[in-house]
């Protein structure tokens, strides 16, 4: 089972604690009214589907119940950070490097 | 290539079968064809054997990174029927539910389909209400479901526990008598060698590694791990990777890839009739002809490209099995695998044109793709033939998600296979 650590409780924890909540860092339109069709089918449906590296959100649901990102390789499943909501995005090289 | 009859299977058996020719040739690229096909699942195969055989289309590839039928082809837990909500959804899947019927005829090669019947159990008065609800729209459009009370699913499946204190207690279910399984190995091989037969390549172990494009946007052919080829036209359908290639012609889908697993159990004598569905709960299951439960699982929530899934669905899955049919809680699972799954937002497939000219998808097929197969790729290939959507796959367009026009099966059917 994968271990998942909440950056509030500071706990790593089974990942039946947690729900997972989609990418991450894609940010909803200031003016919804201004957005052409396009824009609105790519805030809604686009996603990066990344094989590799991917930067998605998770809720502590049966914890703290709070958002969080995180930082998970896709092809393992192993996560390389997590991180609270609202701080930057993390640099991927860097992330990769200090993980070697 | 010889062709299977009584005969001939007898001539086999007495010459301790050895004596069976190949049934399609191990094929090296050419440097160009009319067609490439990246993706050697059912619906890829079909496809070609569709092209070949009512279109003329010939030169044509099928290029798959693995062996032919390694991905969810291989994989599923061989599920069909075709009783979905939408008018759309139900003319695809019926349309495939025809074909399903005298495909081993038509490809002289045994899929084994066997319409066993399909029982999804309806556990709380809002399953009672919204089957009902299906069962009429089915049979407005033509496809066959009907309601049947607990007493009666017992009757049509008796190892389903109807008992008035279970935990999951089944108040009644919805049963589509033409629907059923088919042997999944088969269809590929089937079609393989039906369109192999017809001069199609099929050239596995290739990975494409992107689609190249002229300068005036159109399609010029595939980069593989063998180099290079040249197609007229290039069709996509390879399950589970698809965003991935399609984005190699900035062509961005809303696909989101997920592993869905199943797992079987050690053979048994028959015992299990028919195929039963319980949304509600998440389990699946049908017997195979070896004797094996064949359990059906969910997918993972995240995104993940393990093939492989987590080990809570399994639990959850065989958990809820135990509850359903008590008969089978000591049974032992003798394996479990993953396939990964490219899932739209509204859990409808995406076939046919896209933005870049000679260049065609088959898509977002997600976790109940196996049963579509021939129809997919029977209207797939219309679409690349002609250039024009087929009327019935004419809905499933990439551009609904900017209309808004979904087809929201998700919503509407909580689809799992
Ligand atoms: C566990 C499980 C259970 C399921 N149960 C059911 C069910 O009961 N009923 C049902 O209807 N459906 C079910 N499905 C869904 C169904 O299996 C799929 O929707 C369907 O088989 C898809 O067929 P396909 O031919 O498109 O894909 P696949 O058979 O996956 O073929 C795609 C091929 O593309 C190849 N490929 C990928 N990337 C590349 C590349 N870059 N270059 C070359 N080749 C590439 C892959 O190797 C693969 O062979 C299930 C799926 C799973 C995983
Ligand atoms: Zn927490």
């Amino acid at each position: 089972m994968i271990q998942i650590h909440c950056p509030y409780c500071g706990e790593t924890l089974p990942e039946l604690e947690f729900a997972y909540a989609g990418e991450a860092h894609i940010e909803r339109p200031l003016s919804p009214s201004e957005q052409s069709d396009e824009q609105w089918a790519e805030f809604l449906f686009l996603r990066e589907n990344v094989k590799g590296p991917h930067f998605e959100r998770w809720r502590h649901l049966h914890g703290c119940g709070r958002f969080f990102n995180a930082v998970r390789n896709t092809i393992t499943d192993r996560f390389y950070i997590t991180y609270k909501a609202g701080e930057p995005r993390p640099d991927l090289a860097t992330l990769l490097e200090e993980d070697k | 290539m010889t062709r299977f009859n009584a005969l001939n299977l007898v001539k086999n058996a007495l010459s301790g079968h050895k004596n069976w020719t190949e049934q399609w040739p191990e094929s090296q690229p050419k440097a160009e064809y009319d067609v490439v096909i990246v993706g050697a699942g059912g619906h890829g195969l079909g496809a070609a054997y569709y092209l070949a055989k009512e279109h003329g289309i010939t030169n044509v590839a099928v290029i798959d990174k693995g062996w032919l039928g390694g991905g969810n082809t291989g994989r599923n837990t061989t599920i069909i029927r075709s009783n979905y909500l939408y008018d759309e959804s139900a003319r695809m899947f019926d349309h495939a539910v025809d074909l399903w019927q005298g495909l081993s005829q038509e490809l002289n090669y045994n899929v084994m389909y066997s319409n066993r019947g399909v029982l999804m159990l309806a556990h709380t008065v809002h399953d009672v209400q919204s089957f009902k609800r299906h069962v009429h729209a089915n049979r407005l459009n033509g496809v066959d479901n009907r309601w049947l009370t607990s007493e009666e699913c017992k009757e049509f499946c008796p190892p389903v526990n109807i008992a008035k204190d279970a935990r999951y207690p089944v108040l009644g279910g919805a049963l589509q008598e033409r629907a059923g399984t088919a042997r999944h190995d088969a269809v590929a091989w089937g079609y393989a060698r039906g369109a192999a037969e017809r001069g199609v390549d099929i050239i596995q172990n290739c990975a494409v590694t992107a689609i190249r494009r002229h300068p005036d946007g159109s399609v010029a052919g595939v980069e593989t791990e063998k180099g290079f080829i040249k197609a007229k036209k290039v069709a996509v359908s390879a399950s589970g990777h698809n965003s991935m290639v399609m984005s190699t012609a900035d062509v961005r889908l809303p696909l989101e890839s997920m592993p869905l697993q199943a797992l079987v159990s050690e053979p048994v004598k028959p015992i299990f009739p028919c195929v039963v569905m319980s949304n509600a709960v998440h389990a699946y299951c049908s017997q195979s002809d070896k004797g094996e439960l064949v359990i059906g699982s969910g997918t993972d929530q995240y995104v993940s490209y393990s093939q492989r899934g987590g080990l809570p669905l399994i639990e959850h899955t065989v958990a809820a099995i135990s509850e359903v049919f008590p008969i089978f809680n000591r049974m032992r699972m003798l394996r479990k695998w993953g396939g990964i799954t490219d899932n739209t937002p509204d859990r409808s497939p995406i076939v046919g044109k896209t933005p870049v000219q000679n260049l065609y998808v088959n898509a977002g097929w997600g976790t109940g793709g196996f049963k579509a197969t021939p129809g997919a790729a029977h209207t797939l290939a219309w679409t690349v033939a002609k250039d024009e959507p087929h009327p019935i796959n004419a809905p499933f367009t990439l551009d609904r998600f900017r209309t808004g026009r979904l087809i929201d099966e998700a919503a509407a059917a909580a689809v799992a296979h």
